[in-house]
């Protein structure tokens, strides 16, 4: 069985963040990046798949050199190869680029499973998932918070809202997105990490997944990211507890909130 | 390019970094204080390491450890220090970790199988016995004696500051075999064994003191302990020679254990500085505050190149005694600063135990008398670099 896992690169948890100067994404030359906590949880399962079993854990990213560092932890935790895609083209994409991509790889790996997580921590789209899967015409379901191989099938349980579940059915080959808090995830052994780099780590760029630059041109583009302005100052209404909240009511009437 | 230094760890050992970071990081201030507080061996930050086969980070391949040297093992206990674990942190592993240099270097092959993949394993934990109270620095005048007995030893006396020597089985023990009167040089006519910590002869008592309390550090009294040929380490009569694989590595982690603690200090300290407000602003927008700060980062970043350049001589194949006392008296120094000057920029509060830095100081001082004091420490620069006459 082979599973492929899609991971992204995002900034550190920790990492301080500040706006760059065009306004349409962060400051990032020195900050910490991590791998996306969702990503994490999708990780965590194909590993425990592999522990129970026979399975290669691939490990798939998108991102520049810098995103090796996330590809060797996830080695370091126990995957067996990785493949990085970079182009400059990959730079501005949109979520369907990405995913396009993602599904290049995907066809010529053949996965029996992907596991992705639900969505990045940094652009909370949650939109690669279902499109790679529409793109490679998997059967797919998202926020999977357990998962169980049987006869070539995968029951999967989803969460709802409010604390619902579901169980879901689903042929493989498939692709689930994971939600956080699924299992916990472990951490490198000294071991593991001695082994991370003799590993397999390929990089390939668009032209060796036999895309052009035009397949990943975005539709959607990003124009500004801003904090929202400081609301106004409060007032602050003072006395017994009968004026305040005589106060309070008049106030509320003179809006005409009432 | 040619001629230019790297500076950058490399993949590896940033990954080893970043592994060791985050395995400590689920191990908050509040674990270490309760710690602490109620002086209890940290045995589940302990068996995290163990178990993902931390503790065999400079124990060769073939005896089941990582077979990585001593910058590995100071980039893995800085982590760990930094962490806010500190001392108390550093020490539940940095004795597994350098301890049994001695085996390594000069042990029997049959010893070596033995003892070694248990230590790597986490299973085997190992005290240094080589202090006494009568000797201190002086290591030529340790008293505890190895009389021979049929093919192996009877041993008498007494040590002082054992780490660990609660937890431990066995004992990296310093002994006289030839009186030092007898001996052509001070350091000769002394043997290392690796002895049974057997309860029935060797009694425990712990030394109460300032900090680093989830450690403990003893008083071990050794009455009739028997020991066998095998557990000679090297050579009887040159067990002081056999000690030296130890020390300078020791020194080096220790350094980058100290930079550590001071870079943990200094978060708390910059993040104290930039959010409490004192006539209308931040603390740190006074100079008064910042510009200590500033020296103190500045003291840091040096102190961390000098264990990493020492780290890498001894890595070479290099004693690195030199580069290993520098590193040791510049990193103690820099890494007890900080933290005194982040118990200073935290106020009243720095002296209270929620705010951690007072822990940080208590066992950054440490540094400052051990493994060597620093007046021992620039006496083997003075001495040994410079090449300045004896000065005892």
């Amino acid at each position: 069985m082979k599973i492929l896992v899609c991971v992204k690169q995002v900034p550190h948890k920790d990492a301080r963040l500040e706006i760059s100067s065009d306004e349409t994404w962060i400051q990032d030359e020195s900050i910490k990046f991590e791998i996306n906590a969702y990503d994490t949880y999708a990780l965590e399962e194909a590993l425990r798949i592999k522990d129970a079993g026979e399975a290669e854990v691939v490990i798939l990213s998108i991102g520049p050199d810098r995103a090796i560092q996330a590809l060797r932890t996830a080695l370091g935790m126990g995957a067996d190869r990785a493949i990085l895609v970079w182009d400059d083209a990959l730079a501005g994409t949109d979520s369907l680029g990405i995913a396009k991509a993602l599904a290049a790889v995907a066809k010529a790996e053949q996965p029996d499973l992907i596991l992705t997580g639900l969505m990045a921590d940094d652009t909370n789209y949650s939109l690669t998932p279902p499109m790679l899967a529409e793109l490679t015409q998997l059967p797919h379901v998202t926020a999977v918070v357990k998962e169980t191989q049987q006869n070539g099938d995968i029951v999967a349980e989803r969460e709802l809202e409010g604390g619902a579940l579901e169980v879901v059915k689903l042929p493989r080959p498939c692709l689930l997105s994971i939600q956080t808090g699924m299992n916990d995830v472990r951490y490198a052994s000294l071991k593991g990490i001695m082994q991370a780099k003799k590993k397999p780590l390929e990089t390939k760029s668009l032209a060796d997944l036999g895309l052009q630059a035009s397949d990943v041109a975005p539709k959607v583009t990003l124009e500004k990211i801003f904090l929202p302005p400081r609301g106004k100052g409060a007032e602050i209404v003072e006395g017994s507890i009968d004026e305040i909240a005589t106060q309070v009511v008049t106030k509320i009437k003179e809006l005409g909130l009432l | 390019m040619m001629g230019c230094m790297d500076f950058s760890l490399g993949p590896e050992l940033e990954h080893i970094r970043e592994e060791a970071t985050k395995l400590a990081g689920g191990f908050s201030d509040e674990y270490w204080r309760d710690k602490d507080e109620r002086k209890q061996f940290p045995w589940e930050f302990y068996n995290a390491f163990a178990e993902q086969g931390w503790i065999g980070i400079a124990i060769p391949e073939r005896y089941e450890g990582a077979g990585l040297g001593v910058m590995a093992a100071g980039v893995l206990l800085q982590a760990v220090a930094q962490s806010g674990g500190a001392m108390n942190a550093a020490s539940t592993l940095h004795l597994s970790i350098f301890g049994m240099g001695p085996v390594v270097h000069h042990g029997s092959e049959e010893m070596k199988q033995r003892y070694l993949p248990p230590t790597a394993r986490g299973e085997l934990h190992v005290s240094f016995g080589v202090t006494e109270d009568d000797a201190g620095t002086d290591t030529s005048r340790i008293r505890t004696f190895a009389e021979p007995d049929g093919d192996g030893f009877v041993i008498n006396g007494k040590k002082v500051w054992n780490t660990k020597a609660q937890q431990a089985q066995k004992i990296l023990l310093l002994t006289r075999t030839t009186p030092r009167e007898e001996c052509e040089k001070p350091l000769d006519g002394m043997t290392l064994f690796l002895a049974d910590l057997d309860p029935a002869h060797c009694e425990i008592r712990e030394i109460p003191k300032i900090a680093r309390n989830a450690v403990n550090s003893n008083e071990v009294y050794i009455r009739d302990l028997r020991v066998g040929p095998e557990d000679v380490v090297g050579e009887v009569g040159r067990g002081f020679r056999c000690l030296l694989d130890g020390i300078n590595p020791e020194r080096i982690m220790l350094a980058a254990e100290a930079v550590g603690i001071g870079r943990r200090a200094l978060e708390v300290a910059t993040a104290y500085a930039k959010e409490r407000i004192v006539f209308d602003r931040p603390i740190g927008a006074n100079q008064a505050i910042a510009h200590p700060l500033a020296d103190c980062h500045s003291e840091l970043e040096a102190a961390d190149l000098l264990w990493q350049k020492a780290a890498w001589v001894y890595d070479q194949g290099d004693i690195a005694g030199g580069e290993a006392n520098i590193a040791k008296l510049r990193a103690a120094e820099a890494g007890f600063r900080a933290c005194d000057q982040a118990l200073q920029t935290l106020g009243g509060f720095g002296y209270a135990n929620e705010f951690n830095v007072g822990r940080y100081w208590g066992e950054a001082r440490l540094m400052r008398l051990a493994p060597i004091s620093q007046e021992m420490a620039r006496n083997y620069i003075a001495e040994r670099v410079l090449g300045l006459p004896r000065s005892y």
